[in-house]
């Protein structure tokens, strides 16, 4: 299936059961635990990453944290 | 009302459409608070300084280092060991003696920052810590006061303004922030010195739009920059709903300090 992330459309396997939470492990997304993940739109809490489901067709941004300045 | 050397002096702004004498004499009116008097806030303190905005705030308790010149460039190597804030307000006023700088030698806390922002028409964050950039983020929503974050890391750039209770916020964004250590800052990092130069004149367009009155703000967007891809997006964003400080329910209602981020920057050498 083909989603879009960060800009770029991307293939992935087929698969019924993706969340957000295996999506990160699945792309080795660095700062898993504090990046911020847009989906469609919507920034889901974290609290719901194991149970939000990503789907073929959906727009997906990783954001991150950047702390600096001076 | 312009002086003839006003007029000559901002002639460029005046001849477009979208200034005139009647933006000029907005700019002229127009007060904004620069928080950080680095990399970030060298540009974005030229800048508005020679653009005429005529009440210019500069919060920096640091003074200047031989290792902040590489990107800071409102700082010359004479200034090393003196206040940052003082280094820039000689800079700005020797440029444009129109312009007042106010100078708060000070870091910004809970304790401080209500009383610093109350002042202004517009705030600009250039700071280089999260705590920081959590509390300003929070006091310019509860306060009702439009500002532009800003955040650099190596070679990448982000930046979104937020018009309170119109706009995402930055906590819309990032719900809180991370724990101290987990991101690695410029001085342990590393930050390419042109890319605050980059990101500080965004900061300080959407400043002088905002004063204008003119254009559409960088809101429900934030805009990422990569400096070795040369490539810049948006993210279009919007309010959430659930969001601690500007959502439907608030569980922050007062400035505080977020005591868990508080040492992100403390290394010797940071800003």
């Amino acid at each position: 299936m083909i989603v879009t992330i960060n800009g770029k459309e991307t293939q992935l396997p087929e698969n019924a059961s993706r969340t957000i939470d295996s999506l990160l492990t699945e792309l080795d997304v660095a700062q898993p635990l504090y990046v911020t993940v847009e989906l469609n739109g919507d920034i889901p809490d974290r609290a719901d990453f194991a149970t939000t489901p990503v789907a073929a067709g959906d727009v997906i941004e990783f954001l991150y944290f950047m702390g600096g300045g001076r | 009302m312009l002086t003839d050397s006003q007029i000559d002096r901002y002639s460029r702004h005046i001849i477009l459409k979208e200034v005139g004498g009647k933006g000029q004499q907005k700019l002229l009116d127009g007060k904004v608070l620069i928080i950080g008097a680095g990399g970030l806030g060298a540009p974005i303190a030229l800048y508005l300084a020679a653009a005429g905005v005529g009440t210019i705030g500069i919060a920096d308790a640091d003074v200047v280092d031989l290792s902040n010149l590489q990107r800071q460039v409102i700082h010359f190597t004479a200034d090393i060991g003196k206040p940052k804030v003082e280094s820039a307000r000689e800079k700005m006023v020797a440029m444009n003696p129109d312009v007042t700088v106010k100078t708060y030698q000070e870091w910004i806390s809970a304790a401080n920052i209500n009383g610093i922002i109350a002042d202004y028409d517009f705030i600009i964050d250039g700071t280089d810590n999260f705590a920081a950039k959590f509390l300003i983020n929070d006091a310019c929503v509860l306060a009702g006061k439009p500002y532009s974050h800003g955040g650099i890391l190596q070679f990448d750039g982000q930046t979104i303004t937020v018009k309170p209770g119109e706009s995402a916020c930055y906590r819309c964004i990032f719900p809180e922030p991370p724990p101290k250590e987990a991101i690695p800052t410029c001085s342990q990092a590393g930050v390419i010195g042109v890319l605050p130069g980059v990101l500080g004149t965004i900061q300080a367009t959407e400043a002088i739009k905002f004063l204008l009155g003119k254009g559409d703000l960088l809101t429900n967007r934030l805009l990422t920059y990569n400096a070795l891809r040369m490539r810049f997006r948006e993210v279009p964003l919007k309010r959430k709903t659930t969001c601690p400080v500007c959502g439907d329910n608030p569980t922050i209602t007062e400035a505080l300090d977020e005591l868990d981020a508080m040492t992100v920057c403390d290394l010797k050498g940071t800003p």
